[in-house]
Protein backbone atom coordinates (compact mmCIF):
# COMPACT_ATOMS: atom_id res chain seq x y z
CA UNK A 1 0.00 0.00 0.00
CA UNK A 2 1.02 3.28 -0.62
CA UNK A 3 0.24 6.83 1.14
CA UNK A 4 -1.22 8.15 -2.34
CA UNK A 5 -3.71 4.94 -2.31
CA UNK A 6 -7.43 5.86 -1.33
CA UNK A 7 -8.85 4.46 1.90
CA UNK A 8 -11.39 3.16 -0.27
CA UNK A 9 -12.04 3.17 -4.16
CA UNK A 10 -14.68 1.19 -6.27
CA UNK A 11 -13.68 0.48 -9.79
CA UNK A 12 -16.70 -0.59 -11.88
CA UNK A 13 -18.81 -1.95 -9.20
CA UNK A 14 -22.30 -3.61 -10.53
CA UNK A 15 -24.38 -5.56 -8.44
CA UNK A 16 -27.58 -7.76 -10.06
CA UNK A 17 -29.53 -9.97 -7.71
CA UNK A 18 -31.13 -13.12 -8.99
CA UNK A 19 -30.83 -14.27 -13.14
CA UNK A 20 -32.05 -14.39 -16.35
CA UNK A 21 -35.80 -12.65 -16.65
CA UNK A 22 -36.14 -11.73 -13.01
CA UNK A 23 -32.76 -10.12 -12.89
CA UNK A 24 -32.74 -7.05 -10.60
CA UNK A 25 -29.98 -4.74 -11.25
CA UNK A 26 -28.95 -2.79 -8.53
CA UNK A 27 -25.99 -1.02 -9.13
CA UNK A 28 -24.43 -0.37 -12.58
CA UNK A 29 -20.90 0.54 -12.99
CA UNK A 30 -19.98 2.60 -10.02
CA UNK A 31 -17.06 4.45 -9.34
CA UNK A 32 -15.83 6.11 -6.56
CA UNK A 33 -13.33 7.07 -4.05
CA UNK A 34 -12.91 7.94 -0.32
CA UNK A 35 -9.53 9.58 0.68
CA UNK A 36 -8.42 10.23 4.48
CA UNK A 37 -10.18 12.98 6.06
CA UNK A 38 -12.83 12.67 3.50
CA UNK A 39 -16.41 12.41 4.32
CA UNK A 40 -18.51 11.10 1.28
CA UNK A 41 -22.55 10.96 1.65
CA UNK A 42 -24.60 9.15 -0.86
CA UNK A 43 -27.99 10.45 -1.30
CA UNK A 44 -30.65 8.93 -3.85
CA UNK A 45 -34.87 7.31 -3.87
CA UNK A 46 -35.65 4.39 -1.83
CA UNK A 47 -34.30 1.24 -4.08
CA UNK A 48 -31.56 3.75 -5.86
CA UNK A 49 -29.08 1.25 -4.48
CA UNK A 50 -27.34 3.33 -1.72
CA UNK A 51 -27.42 0.58 0.63
CA UNK A 52 -25.86 -2.03 -1.49
CA UNK A 53 -22.84 0.39 -2.62
CA UNK A 54 -22.46 0.19 1.17
CA UNK A 55 -22.57 -3.63 1.88
CA UNK A 56 -20.24 -4.07 -1.19
CA UNK A 57 -17.99 -0.89 -0.02
CA UNK A 58 -17.94 -2.69 3.61
CA UNK A 59 -16.90 -6.41 2.45
CA UNK A 60 -20.34 -7.57 3.46
CA UNK A 61 -21.54 -8.49 -0.19
CA UNK A 62 -19.22 -9.03 -3.23
CA UNK A 63 -20.11 -7.32 -6.48
CA UNK A 64 -21.35 -9.00 -9.13
CA UNK A 65 -18.65 -7.30 -11.25
CA UNK A 66 -15.98 -4.94 -10.26
CA UNK A 67 -13.26 -4.21 -7.62
CA UNK A 68 -13.30 -2.96 -3.98
CA UNK A 69 -9.99 -1.65 -2.74
CA UNK A 70 -9.94 -0.58 0.85
CA UNK A 71 -6.66 0.71 1.98
CA UNK A 72 -4.86 -0.98 -0.78
CA UNK A 73 -5.87 -4.06 -0.24
CA UNK A 74 -8.35 -5.56 -2.97
CA UNK A 75 -11.04 -7.64 -1.55
CA UNK A 76 -11.69 -10.00 -4.95
CA UNK A 77 -8.26 -11.69 -4.31
CA UNK A 78 -9.02 -12.54 -0.89
CA UNK A 79 -10.64 -15.25 1.24
CA UNK A 80 -13.75 -14.72 3.53
CA UNK A 81 -11.45 -15.38 6.39
CA UNK A 82 -9.24 -12.49 5.15
CA UNK A 83 -11.88 -10.04 4.21
CA UNK A 84 -13.22 -10.88 7.24
CA UNK A 85 -9.83 -9.55 9.17
CA UNK A 86 -9.72 -6.69 7.23
CA UNK A 87 -13.27 -5.69 7.95
CA UNK A 88 -12.97 -6.19 11.82
CA UNK A 89 -9.55 -3.75 11.36
CA UNK A 90 -9.74 -1.33 8.96
CA UNK A 91 -13.87 -0.69 8.87
CA UNK A 92 -16.52 0.52 11.17
CA UNK A 93 -20.41 0.73 10.66
CA UNK A 94 -22.81 2.57 12.35
CA UNK A 95 -26.45 1.52 11.53
CA UNK A 96 -29.70 3.30 12.07
CA UNK A 97 -30.74 1.02 14.96
CA UNK A 98 -27.44 1.43 16.99
CA UNK A 99 -26.79 -2.20 17.21
CA UNK A 100 -25.00 -2.51 20.16
CA UNK A 101 -25.28 -5.61 22.56
CA UNK A 102 -27.51 -5.05 25.21
CA UNK A 103 -25.92 -7.21 27.67
CA UNK A 104 -22.65 -5.31 27.11
CA UNK A 105 -21.65 -2.01 29.09
CA UNK A 106 -21.07 0.93 26.92
CA UNK A 107 -17.04 0.44 26.78
CA UNK A 108 -17.39 -3.65 26.46
CA UNK A 109 -19.22 -2.80 23.39
CA UNK A 110 -16.39 -0.30 21.56
CA UNK A 111 -13.72 -2.61 22.81
CA UNK A 112 -15.31 -6.17 21.75
CA UNK A 113 -13.81 -5.57 17.83
CA UNK A 114 -10.63 -5.58 19.39
CA UNK A 115 -11.21 -8.21 21.15
CA UNK A 116 -12.63 -10.22 18.85
CA UNK A 117 -9.24 -9.41 16.89
CA UNK A 118 -6.84 -10.82 19.23
CA UNK A 119 -6.41 -7.48 21.58
CA UNK A 120 -5.75 -8.37 25.52
CA UNK A 121 -8.67 -7.86 27.34
CA UNK A 122 -6.79 -4.43 28.98
CA UNK A 123 -5.68 -3.06 26.22
CA UNK A 124 -8.72 -2.81 24.52
CA UNK A 125 -10.54 -1.19 27.36
CA UNK A 126 -7.91 1.36 27.48
CA UNK A 127 -8.45 2.22 23.85
CA UNK A 128 -11.94 2.15 24.19
CA UNK A 129 -12.28 4.27 26.82
CA UNK A 130 -10.04 6.95 24.62
CA UNK A 131 -12.47 6.26 21.96
CA UNK A 132 -15.56 7.06 24.16
CA UNK A 133 -14.13 10.08 25.50
CA UNK A 134 -13.76 11.09 21.62
CA UNK A 135 -17.43 10.84 21.74
CA UNK A 136 -17.93 12.68 25.11
CA UNK A 137 -19.10 9.65 26.98
CA UNK A 138 -16.16 8.79 29.55
CA UNK A 139 -18.83 9.28 31.93
CA UNK A 140 -21.33 6.60 30.84
CA UNK A 141 -18.44 4.09 29.63
CA UNK A 142 -19.87 1.83 32.27
CA UNK A 143 -23.59 2.05 31.43
CA UNK A 144 -25.87 -0.60 29.28
CA UNK A 145 -26.85 0.12 26.42
CA UNK A 146 -30.71 0.46 28.11
CA UNK A 147 -29.49 3.18 30.39
CA UNK A 148 -28.64 5.54 27.14
CA UNK A 149 -30.41 7.78 25.28
CA UNK A 150 -30.47 7.59 21.38
CA UNK A 151 -28.01 10.19 21.03
CA UNK A 152 -25.60 8.79 23.30
CA UNK A 153 -25.65 4.99 21.59
CA UNK A 154 -25.11 5.77 18.48
CA UNK A 155 -22.45 7.88 19.89
CA UNK A 156 -20.97 4.66 21.53
CA UNK A 157 -21.64 3.35 18.09
CA UNK A 158 -19.44 6.36 16.68
CA UNK A 159 -16.57 5.10 19.04
CA UNK A 160 -16.77 1.19 18.01
CA UNK A 161 -16.83 2.31 14.65
CA UNK A 162 -13.25 4.05 14.88
CA UNK A 163 -11.76 2.20 17.60
CA UNK A 164 -8.15 0.74 17.42
CA UNK A 165 -7.10 3.02 14.41
CA UNK A 166 -9.76 1.55 12.35
CA UNK A 167 -9.91 4.08 9.35
CA UNK A 168 -13.16 3.73 7.22
CA UNK A 169 -16.51 4.25 8.69
CA UNK A 170 -19.48 3.28 6.85
CA UNK A 171 -22.85 4.80 7.78
CA UNK A 172 -26.53 3.69 6.74
CA UNK A 173 -28.90 6.54 8.08
CA UNK A 174 -26.94 6.77 11.61
CA UNK A 175 -29.35 9.59 12.62
CA UNK A 176 -32.73 8.14 11.20
CA UNK A 177 -34.11 7.16 14.67
CA UNK A 178 -32.76 10.27 16.25
CA UNK A 179 -34.36 13.95 16.81
CA UNK A 180 -33.08 17.02 14.70
CA UNK A 181 -30.97 18.13 17.16
CA UNK A 182 -29.54 15.34 18.74
CA UNK A 183 -28.52 13.59 14.84
CA UNK A 184 -26.44 16.79 14.73
CA UNK A 185 -24.22 16.50 17.51
CA UNK A 186 -24.13 12.61 16.13
CA UNK A 187 -22.75 14.23 12.67
CA UNK A 188 -20.42 16.65 14.07
CA UNK A 189 -18.59 13.66 16.03
CA UNK A 190 -18.28 12.01 13.11
CA UNK A 191 -17.32 14.68 10.81
CA UNK A 192 -14.89 15.14 13.97
CA UNK A 193 -13.31 11.81 13.33
CA UNK A 194 -13.18 12.42 10.11
CA UNK A 195 -11.55 15.75 10.05
CA UNK A 196 -9.06 13.46 12.52
CA UNK A 197 -7.88 11.59 9.74
CA UNK A 198 -10.59 8.61 8.95
CA UNK A 199 -12.72 8.61 6.12
CA UNK A 200 -16.96 7.74 5.71
CA UNK A 201 -19.02 6.95 3.88
CA UNK A 202 -22.53 8.41 4.91
CA UNK A 203 -26.03 7.23 3.63
CA UNK A 204 -28.97 8.99 4.32
CA UNK A 205 -32.19 10.86 2.94
CA UNK A 206 -31.94 13.29 4.60
CA UNK A 207 -29.99 16.64 3.06
CA UNK A 208 -29.51 18.16 5.96
CA UNK A 209 -27.58 15.58 6.98
CA UNK A 210 -25.46 14.82 3.88
CA UNK A 211 -24.50 18.53 4.08
CA UNK A 212 -21.64 17.77 6.57
CA UNK A 213 -19.86 15.79 3.90
CA UNK A 214 -17.17 17.18 1.62
CA UNK A 215 -19.14 15.41 -1.34
CA UNK A 216 -22.71 14.19 -2.21
CA UNK A 217 -23.02 11.71 -4.64
CA UNK A 218 -26.39 10.66 -6.55
CA UNK A 219 -27.11 7.16 -7.03
CA UNK A 220 -30.64 6.63 -9.63
CA UNK A 221 -31.34 3.24 -10.32
CA UNK A 222 -28.07 1.82 -9.24
CA UNK A 223 -26.14 4.65 -11.29
CA UNK A 224 -24.12 7.83 -10.33
CA UNK A 225 -26.19 10.79 -11.51
CA UNK A 226 -24.69 13.48 -10.19
CA UNK A 227 -21.79 15.21 -7.37
CA UNK A 228 -21.95 18.28 -5.60
CA UNK A 229 -19.07 18.85 -3.71
CA UNK A 230 -18.80 21.75 -1.45
CA UNK A 231 -17.73 25.30 -2.23
CA UNK A 232 -16.53 26.58 1.40
CA UNK A 233 -18.13 28.56 3.73
CA UNK A 234 -21.54 30.56 2.79
CA UNK A 235 -21.39 33.59 1.44
CA UNK A 236 -24.97 34.28 2.83
CA UNK A 237 -24.09 34.82 5.58
CA UNK A 238 -22.54 38.25 7.21
CA UNK A 239 -19.34 37.97 8.88
CA UNK A 240 -19.80 37.67 12.51
CA UNK A 241 -18.67 40.32 14.63
CA UNK B 1 -42.06 44.49 8.07
CA UNK B 2 -39.49 43.39 10.23
CA UNK B 3 -36.97 46.16 10.20
CA UNK B 4 -39.28 48.48 12.10
CA UNK B 5 -40.48 46.15 14.46
CA UNK B 6 -36.82 45.02 15.24
CA UNK B 7 -35.47 48.48 15.80
CA UNK B 8 -38.60 49.51 17.89
CA UNK B 9 -37.95 46.21 19.58
CA UNK B 10 -34.41 47.32 20.25
CA UNK B 11 -34.99 50.80 21.26
CA UNK B 12 -37.57 49.31 24.08
CA UNK B 13 -34.24 47.99 25.78
CA UNK B 14 -33.52 51.85 26.03
CA UNK B 15 -32.61 55.22 23.99
CA UNK B 16 -30.57 54.60 21.30
CA UNK B 17 -28.81 57.55 18.01
CA UNK B 18 -29.19 55.53 14.31
CA UNK B 19 -25.27 54.65 13.69
CA UNK B 20 -26.02 52.77 17.42
CA UNK B 21 -29.00 50.76 16.26
CA UNK B 22 -27.75 49.54 13.12
CA UNK B 23 -24.92 48.03 15.01
CA UNK B 24 -27.07 46.48 17.54
CA UNK B 25 -28.99 45.12 14.47
CA UNK B 26 -26.01 43.30 12.82
CA UNK B 27 -24.80 41.95 16.18
CA UNK B 28 -27.90 40.73 17.08
CA UNK B 29 -28.55 38.85 13.82
CA UNK B 30 -25.27 37.68 12.08
CA UNK B 31 -25.15 40.65 9.78
CA UNK B 32 -26.88 38.80 7.54
CA UNK B 33 -29.06 41.51 6.18
CA UNK B 34 -27.16 44.49 7.07
CA UNK B 35 -29.18 47.73 6.87
CA UNK B 36 -27.87 51.68 5.77
CA UNK B 37 -28.09 54.17 7.83
CA UNK B 38 -30.35 55.61 5.28
CA UNK B 39 -33.10 52.96 6.03
CA UNK B 40 -32.23 53.30 9.58
CA UNK B 41 -33.15 56.97 9.84
CA UNK B 42 -36.24 56.56 7.48
CA UNK B 43 -37.69 53.83 9.55
CA UNK B 44 -37.08 56.53 13.06
CA UNK B 45 -38.94 58.98 10.89
CA UNK B 46 -42.24 57.17 10.29
CA UNK B 47 -41.54 55.21 13.69
CA UNK B 48 -41.91 59.08 15.14
CA UNK B 49 -44.68 59.97 12.47
CA UNK B 50 -46.69 57.17 13.84
CA UNK B 51 -46.07 58.23 17.56
CA UNK B 52 -43.79 54.93 18.29
CA UNK B 53 -40.73 56.73 18.76
CA UNK B 54 -39.86 60.40 19.67
CA UNK B 55 -36.38 62.01 20.09
CA UNK B 56 -34.58 62.26 23.20
CA UNK B 57 -31.54 64.05 24.15
CA UNK B 58 -29.06 64.81 22.01
CA UNK B 59 -24.78 64.07 22.94
CA UNK B 60 -21.77 66.25 23.32
CA UNK B 61 -20.71 64.14 19.98
CA UNK B 62 -24.16 65.38 18.27
CA UNK B 63 -26.18 62.15 18.15
CA UNK B 64 -29.40 62.47 18.51
CA UNK B 65 -30.61 59.81 20.71
CA UNK B 66 -34.40 57.77 19.80
CA UNK B 67 -36.50 56.88 22.72
CA UNK B 68 -39.74 54.39 22.55
CA UNK B 69 -43.01 55.76 23.69
CA UNK B 70 -45.69 53.58 25.47
CA UNK B 71 -47.63 52.90 22.34
CA UNK B 72 -43.94 51.57 20.71
CA UNK B 73 -43.47 49.30 23.68
CA UNK B 74 -47.01 47.77 23.14
CA UNK B 75 -46.45 47.22 18.99
CA UNK B 76 -43.08 45.32 20.00
CA UNK B 77 -45.00 43.06 22.81
CA UNK B 78 -47.77 42.41 19.80
CA UNK B 79 -45.02 41.61 17.36
CA UNK B 80 -43.22 39.29 19.75
CA UNK B 81 -46.80 37.85 20.58
CA UNK B 82 -48.39 37.48 17.12
CA UNK B 83 -47.14 35.11 14.28
CA UNK B 84 -45.00 36.10 10.96
CA UNK B 85 -47.65 35.60 7.64
CA UNK B 86 -46.19 34.92 4.71
CA UNK B 87 -48.02 36.24 1.79
CA UNK B 88 -49.50 33.54 -0.21
CA UNK B 89 -48.74 35.81 -3.09
CA UNK B 90 -44.82 35.86 -2.97
CA UNK B 91 -44.04 34.29 -6.25
CA UNK B 92 -41.37 31.34 -6.01
CA UNK B 93 -38.80 31.54 -8.78
CA UNK B 94 -38.15 28.12 -8.52
CA UNK B 95 -41.31 27.02 -8.32
CA UNK B 96 -42.60 28.96 -11.59
CA UNK B 97 -39.74 27.31 -13.19
CA UNK B 98 -40.68 24.01 -13.11
CA UNK B 99 -44.40 24.67 -13.26
CA UNK B 100 -43.56 25.89 -16.74
CA UNK B 101 -40.66 24.10 -17.76
CA UNK B 102 -42.99 20.55 -16.98
CA UNK B 103 -45.70 21.71 -20.14
CA UNK B 104 -42.82 22.33 -22.28
CA UNK B 105 -41.24 19.87 -25.32
CA UNK B 106 -38.56 18.98 -24.97
CA UNK B 107 -36.94 19.66 -21.48
CA UNK B 108 -35.72 17.24 -19.34
CA UNK B 109 -37.45 18.07 -16.22
CA UNK B 110 -35.33 14.97 -14.17
CA UNK B 111 -31.82 17.18 -15.26
CA UNK B 112 -33.39 20.39 -14.20
CA UNK B 113 -34.13 19.46 -10.78
CA UNK B 114 -30.88 17.59 -10.47
CA UNK B 115 -29.20 20.68 -11.75
CA UNK B 116 -31.38 22.92 -8.89
CA UNK B 117 -30.63 20.09 -6.40
CA UNK B 118 -26.99 20.13 -6.50
CA UNK B 119 -27.05 23.85 -6.45
CA UNK B 120 -29.39 24.05 -3.40
CA UNK B 121 -27.54 20.62 -1.60
CA UNK B 122 -24.03 23.14 -2.13
CA UNK B 123 -25.52 25.94 -0.64
CA UNK B 124 -26.71 23.64 2.16
CA UNK B 125 -23.17 22.43 2.71
CA UNK B 126 -21.61 25.66 2.58
CA UNK B 127 -23.87 26.68 5.56
CA UNK B 128 -23.13 23.43 7.24
CA UNK B 129 -19.75 24.29 7.31
CA UNK B 130 -19.89 27.83 8.27
CA UNK B 131 -21.87 26.87 11.13
CA UNK B 132 -19.80 23.62 11.77
CA UNK B 133 -17.23 25.78 14.01
CA UNK B 134 -19.36 26.63 16.50
CA UNK B 135 -20.89 23.97 18.33
CA UNK B 136 -22.12 25.18 21.77
CA UNK B 137 -23.08 29.18 21.36
CA UNK B 138 -21.27 30.75 24.36
CA UNK B 139 -23.00 33.82 23.83
CA UNK B 140 -26.70 35.56 23.31
CA UNK B 141 -24.92 37.20 19.98
CA UNK B 142 -23.70 33.82 18.96
CA UNK B 143 -27.00 31.92 19.81
CA UNK B 144 -28.81 34.29 17.27
CA UNK B 145 -26.38 33.70 14.63
CA UNK B 146 -27.12 30.39 14.89
CA UNK B 147 -30.60 30.36 14.92
CA UNK B 148 -30.24 32.88 11.24
CA UNK B 149 -28.34 29.78 10.14
CA UNK B 150 -30.30 26.59 11.16
CA UNK B 151 -33.33 29.12 9.49
CA UNK B 152 -31.25 28.99 6.17
CA UNK B 153 -30.25 25.25 6.65
CA UNK B 154 -33.86 24.15 6.99
CA UNK B 155 -35.60 26.38 4.33
CA UNK B 156 -32.52 25.11 1.89
CA UNK B 157 -33.28 21.51 3.30
CA UNK B 158 -37.17 21.78 2.32
CA UNK B 159 -36.55 23.07 -1.32
CA UNK B 160 -34.26 19.76 -1.89
CA UNK B 161 -37.03 17.62 -0.11
CA UNK B 162 -39.71 19.47 -2.33
CA UNK B 163 -37.71 18.65 -5.34
CA UNK B 164 -37.24 15.43 -4.24
CA UNK B 165 -40.94 15.11 -3.99
CA UNK B 166 -41.17 16.45 -7.77
CA UNK B 167 -38.40 14.23 -9.23
CA UNK B 168 -40.86 10.95 -7.56
CA UNK B 169 -44.46 12.80 -8.83
CA UNK B 170 -43.15 13.30 -12.24
CA UNK B 171 -41.33 9.91 -13.00
CA UNK B 172 -45.08 8.59 -11.64
CA UNK B 173 -46.88 10.58 -13.90
CA UNK B 174 -44.96 9.86 -16.89
CA UNK B 175 -45.49 6.03 -16.25
CA UNK B 176 -49.18 7.03 -16.47
CA UNK B 177 -48.75 8.93 -19.55
CA UNK B 178 -49.77 12.33 -18.03
CA UNK B 179 -46.36 14.08 -18.93
CA UNK B 180 -47.06 15.36 -21.93
CA UNK B 181 -46.43 18.92 -22.99
CA UNK B 182 -49.22 21.71 -22.87
CA UNK B 183 -49.36 22.94 -26.79
CA UNK B 184 -50.12 27.11 -27.18
CA UNK B 185 -53.93 27.25 -27.19
CA UNK B 186 -54.60 29.26 -30.03
CA UNK B 187 -58.96 29.51 -30.11
CA UNK B 188 -58.49 30.47 -26.60
CA UNK B 189 -61.18 34.44 -26.76
CA UNK B 190 -59.35 37.55 -26.13
CA UNK B 191 -60.12 38.89 -22.44
CA UNK B 192 -60.43 42.29 -20.87
CA UNK B 193 -59.71 44.88 -22.79
CA UNK B 194 -60.35 44.82 -26.37
CA UNK B 195 -57.75 45.37 -29.35
CA UNK B 196 -59.59 48.26 -30.82
CA UNK B 197 -63.10 50.26 -30.34
CA UNK B 198 -65.76 48.92 -32.46
CA UNK B 199 -66.96 50.55 -35.60
CA UNK B 200 -70.37 52.11 -36.11
CA UNK B 201 -71.56 48.88 -38.33
CA UNK B 202 -70.02 46.51 -36.23
CA UNK B 203 -71.78 48.24 -33.46
CA UNK B 204 -75.01 48.14 -34.61
CA UNK B 205 -74.66 44.80 -35.65
CA UNK B 206 -73.37 43.63 -32.40
CA UNK B 207 -77.19 44.95 -30.90
CA UNK B 208 -79.49 43.61 -33.52
CA UNK B 209 -82.53 43.33 -30.77
CA UNK B 210 -82.45 46.83 -29.35
CA UNK B 211 -82.00 47.96 -32.90
CA UNK B 212 -85.30 46.50 -33.99
CA UNK B 213 -87.21 47.59 -31.26
CA UNK B 214 -86.16 51.17 -31.68
CA UNK B 215 -87.35 50.78 -35.15
CA UNK B 216 -90.67 49.55 -33.86
CA UNK B 217 -90.71 52.05 -31.50
CA UNK B 218 -91.18 54.83 -34.02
Amino acid sequence: MTTQEPLLRLDGVAMQYGHGETAVTALVGVDLTVERGELVAIMGASGSGKSTLLTIAGGLTPPTSGEVIVEGSWLSGMNAKQVATLRRRSLGFVFQDFNLIPALTAVENVSLPLELDGWKTKRARRAALDALAVVELSDRADHFPSDLSGGQQQRVAIARAVVGGRSLVLADEPTGALDSTTGEMVLRMLRSRVDAGAGGILVTHDARHAAWADRIVFLRDGRVVDEAASRGVSSLLGARA
Amino acid sequence: MSVRQSLLAILDQGPCYGYQLRAEFDRRTGSTWPLNVGQIYNTLDRLERDGLVGKAEVDAEGQIYYEITEAGSAEVASWLGSPVVRTAAARDELAIKLAIAVTLPGVDIAHVIQVQRSSTLRTLQELTRTKAATDNPESSEELAWLLVVDSMIFAAEAEVRWLDHSETRLARAVAAGLAAPVPLNTHTPKRGRPAKAPTAASASAALPTAATSATSAE
